[in-house]
């Protein structure tokens, strides 16, 4: 049974967004998407000052098992990205929506999250892609 | 020839819209599943990719001990008087290297055409009993090449469905395993030399095992296997999947049977031709006419070992480019945990030098031609 934690909404490539007091969005992959993939050993992280749209392919994260792209599920500039993945790519596997986060973008228009499912939605979609 | 009716469950695994395919379950299936083990199809088998982490488990091998539900593989007997002329005849290698009974040797079983069938392990115990391990994945083909090879020896083949076999693997593996055998067979077992195993009854012990490190391969009763198994959990061995399988195996320098060679390759396109016995020169075996051509004509293909240079996981099937026009392909990739870096075998033209390229989605990354095994007992045996 996946964490599906409900303070971030989810994109259906199963990255998850959580938007931070600073009006920042904080982005990483969810509890699910880890564990399919199983451990993970090199994380490209975006550069900072990037732009993306949303849906697009931004960073990728290889696993033993698979390499995976992770899609920005809103547009805006990074601010931030999460190095210490470098050292410790486990991490992701370890604490998915805390310390594993990936990247930080400064959105460029907030009404993109409504696009995104919040938890219920999520694990809805989780148990339809499972048959 | 006389086949024993398999104890394992067969399943059938019925979803509202398809039924899919039966799975068969070793007796350690419900061990896995309380482990925690994440169960998938292998060749039929219904078994554990790992445990929670793959690279957790990997790590474990190779710094202490963790064991392995081998069950699935095939174990064969072959019995008759003439046992030992049709092994001369029916292997690559030469059974003929078997002197002391309990000794081991690794072969290849070729096809008229010098293509691996499987390559395999064979134990010579008496003049007219020799044990043979196979692989899985080729379990109705190898059988059925035995029984009609073994015809013209009359050699009686065996299959021992009702075996299980576990392997302990890891420098701390032998210590802990040998207070859980019997009394009987303890010292013996402690005693033995590589490549070499001893029977106490049913159960029979061998050093030998598939990860480049210290241990044992164990077959026993299916009925034993459970209790056998916690025992060893007991004792601190913990439970390894499929996943550190593979990843300890390709570190070793260890070929695996579907993916570094099949029936289309020789084990000269394989890094195998030091399984090959030429010597002597009087004996025929299946596949020598077409070795020695191929040899005398050149060999085309070699299969080498890679290392990435800079980040990244090598993947089967990979492009492979060595210069140009010179395309190979990797036939087993992956990311060796003990080097942190990707490390791989391909198959690529035999001009190929120290380096080459590897097509990573779109990109090609450089890779270093190595001299497999990358690892062993632990330690890294390539320049990094």
């Amino acid at each position: 049974m996946s964490n599906i934690p409900v303070d971030v909404k989810y994109a259906k490539t199963h990255e998850w967004a959580r938007i931070n007091e600073d009006g920042t969005v904080t982005v990483g992959i969810s509890d699910n998407a880890q564990d399919q993939l199983g451990d993970m050993v090199y994380i490209e992280v975006p550069g900072v000052g990037q732009t993306v749209t949303a849906e697009e392919a931004c960073a990728v994260i290889e696993s033993v098992k698979a390499a995976s792209d992770v899609y920005a599920p809103i547009g805006g500039e990074i601010v931030e990205v999460n190095d210490s993945l470098t050292d410790t790519p486990e991490t992701v596997n370890q604490d998915a929506y805390g310390e594993g986060w990936i990247f930080r973008l400064q959105p460029a228009d907030k009404s993109e999250m409504d696009d995104l499912m919040d938890a219920d939605a999520y694990e809805e979609f989780l148990e339809s892609e499972a048959h | 020839m006389h086949r024993q009716p398999s104890p394992f469950f067969i399943v059938w695994n019925i979803t509202t819209e398809n039924l899919t395919i039966m799975s068969n379950r070793t007796p350690l299936f419900d061990e896995h599943v309380a482990a925690g083990g994440k169960m998938v199809d292998f060749a039929g088998w219904e078994m554990p990719i790992n445990y929670g982490s793959q690279l957790e488990e990997h790590r474990q091998v190779r710094t202490d001990a963790g064991m392995f539900d081998v069950s699935h593989m095939v174990i064969v007997d072959l019995k008759g008087d003439r046992t030992r002329e049709f092994l001369r005849y029916l292997l690559a290698n030469n059974v003929d290297r078997l002197k002391n009974s309990g000794k081991a040797l690794y072969s290849c079983m070729l096809n008229e055409a010098g293509g691996v069938i499987d390559d395999l392990i064979v134990y010579f115990l008496r003049d007219d009993f020799f044990r043979m391990v196979v692989n899985a994945g080729t379990r109705y083909q190898d059988l059925a090449w035995l029984e009609k090879q073994a015809a013209a020896f009359s050699v009686n083949v065996n299959e021992r469905p009702e075996l299980a076999m576990i392997a302990v693997q890891g420098p701390n593996a032998r210590e802990k395993t040998l207070p859980l055998l019997a009394g009987s067979v303890r010292a013996a077992a402690s005693e033995l030399q590589p490549f070499f195993g001893v029977f106490d009854g049913d159960w029979f012990i061998a050093r030998t095992g598939y990860t480049g490190e210290e241990g044992f391969e164990i077959i026993l009763p299916a009925d034993e296997a459970a209790g056998f198994w916690r025992a060893l959990r007991d004792a601190g061995v913990k439970p390894v999947g499929l996943g550190a399988r593979d990843t300890l195996r390709l570190e070793a320098g260890m070929n695996l049977y579907g993916s570094d060679m099949d029936e289309s390759t020789t084990p000269l396109e394989a890094a195998l031709g030091w399984t090959v016995a030429w010597e002597p020169a009087e004996r025929d075996f299946i596949g020598r006419a077409a070795l020695e051509k191929q040899r005398e004509q050149g060999v085309k293909q070699k299969l080498v070992g890679l290392l990435l240079e800079g980040k990244g996981v090598l993947r089967n099937h990979q492009k492979v480019v060595a210069g140009v026009g010179l395309e190979g392909e990797i036939t087993s990739g992956s990311f060796s945990p003990t080097l942190q870096r990707a490390i791989a075998f391909a198959r690529v033209p035999a001009e190929t030098g120290d380096t080459c390229w590897v097509e990573v989605r779109g990109k090609l990354l450089t890779a270093r031609v190595v001299k497999p095994p990358f690892v062993r007992n632990g330690e890294a045996q390539i320049e990094l």
